[in-house]
């Protein structure tokens, strides 16, 4: 038991996937636009994330080694499939708006990571706590960035419709610079290094 | 394409070897000549796959899967024609060469081809001017990351973060190219 929870909040924290790992940063800075997108993205990444990771633990002992990868990804394109059409048919603005990074989930270095490092080389319920770790470590970096992002570029804080708040100054004249592609990286640039200074993350 | 719509610095794909490979000016380069020829041959393929097969008999929701796979093969035959051909340069690419199948630039760009629907001049055209565009913004990274290390960077700034800086600025800068068309 005690395992298990230690491989849940390796992921949260320790290891997370995004701010330690460096992986998964293409979806990461371009999704992160508005919290909407961000939460929208983190169940999709959880869904394929989870269900590969069983999947790839429990025929861990049947898969000859030298087609691993390709059967991975067969997998994973599998569900990717299922999440891109089942957005596609029950939230259709959100699907448009995510683009062509649904279909990338199945090239997230998150899931195939996972899935060569850990779930092909652990217990099924070791991978899904695994899974449901970075799943949500994912899920806390793309929200920060996109809280930030979305605060400071837009001025005011609207998830799924509801306003939950409005930053004085900034509404009138927000900074679109974090909207567009030079305000991610400066954003998680920003992020990294403060990370690291407070001592979170050690450098090198 | 590959100065308007730069497939990293305004699309944000092919982050990962981006930031992976792009401290030596020489690897870079390698890895950007590989990524043109698995971009432009991948495309070729799947957009004939896409437009005579899976939308004929019906089945392009099967696209995810098929590009991935052709993506996967083409970059095995890749690995085992430099290996047979060039020794050094295969040693030199190490493991960013199968990298390239998870290299969220060449499935993307398979999509974009599709989704825009080019024709197939067009999308030659199209990868052809994806793919020099990330050699040349890894080209660009690489040769500003190799000055980097020489110079005194604060110590929480140290390798990525300052990385993410640089490619801020070169986006402002490529900003400047939108006026071209």
């Amino acid at each position: 038991m005690k395992g298990l929870i230690e491989n849940l909040r390796n992921g949260i924290i320790k290891s997370n996937p995004v701010l330690i790992l460096l992986l998964g940063l293409c979806p990461t800075l371009a999704v992160s636009t508005s919290i909407d997108n961000a939460f929208g993205m983190t169940a999709a990444v959880l869904f394929v994330l989870i269900s590969s990771n069983i999947i790839v633990s429990l025929i861990r002992n049947y898969t000859p080694q030298r087609v691993r990868i390709p059967v991975f990804i067969v997998i994973i394109a599998t569900l990717v499939t299922i999440v891109d059409l089942s957005m596609q048919a029950f939230l259709p603005s959100l699907s448009k708006s995510l683009g062509i990074f649904i279909p990338l989930i199945v090239v997230n270095c998150i899931i195939l990571g996972r899935a060569e490092a850990f779930a092909s080389k652990n217990k099924t319920p070791n991978a899904i706590m695994d899974a449901f770790g970075m799943g949500i470590g994912f899920g806390l970096a793309i929200t920060i960035i996109s809280f930030i992002r979305q605060t400071l570029g837009t001025g005011n804080l609207v998830v799924f419709g509801i306003e939950i708040f409005k930053v004085p100054g900034l509404s009138e004249n927000p900074m679109p610079i974090f909207i567009l592609p030079m305000g991610a990286f400066l954003v998680i640039s920003l992020l990294l290094a403060t990370l690291r200074y407070s001592g979170v993350i050690k450098s090198g | 394409m590959a100065l308007i719509n730069n497939l990293v610095l305004s699309k944000f794909l092919g982050l990962c070897p981006f930031f992976g490979v792009s401290k030596k000016l020489s690897s870079a380069i390698s890895m950007g000549l590989a990524v043109i020829m698995v971009m432009t041959a991948a495309s070729i393929v799947s957009w004939i796959i896409f437009f005579h097969i899976l939308i004929p008999f019906g089945i392009d929701y099967m696209s995810t899967v098929i590009f991935i796979l052709v993506i996967a093969s083409l970059v095995q035959i890749l690995e085992l024609s430099i290996k047979r051909t060039n020794a050094s340069l295969y040693n030199a690419l190490g493991i960013y060469l199968p990298l390239i199948t998870t290299n969220c630039a060449v499935l993307g760009i398979t999509f974009i081809n599709v989704r825009s629907e080019y024709n197939f001049i067009e999308t030659i055209v199209s990868a052809l001017g994806a793919g020099v565009g990330f050699t040349l913004v890894l080209a660009i990274m690489s040769g500003i990351r190799e000055r980097l290390e020489l110079a005194d960077v604060p110590k929480s700034f140290e390798g990525i973060p300052v990385a993410f800086l640089v490619a801020m600025m070169l986006g402002i800068c490529f900003i400047a190219f939108s006026g071209m068309v």
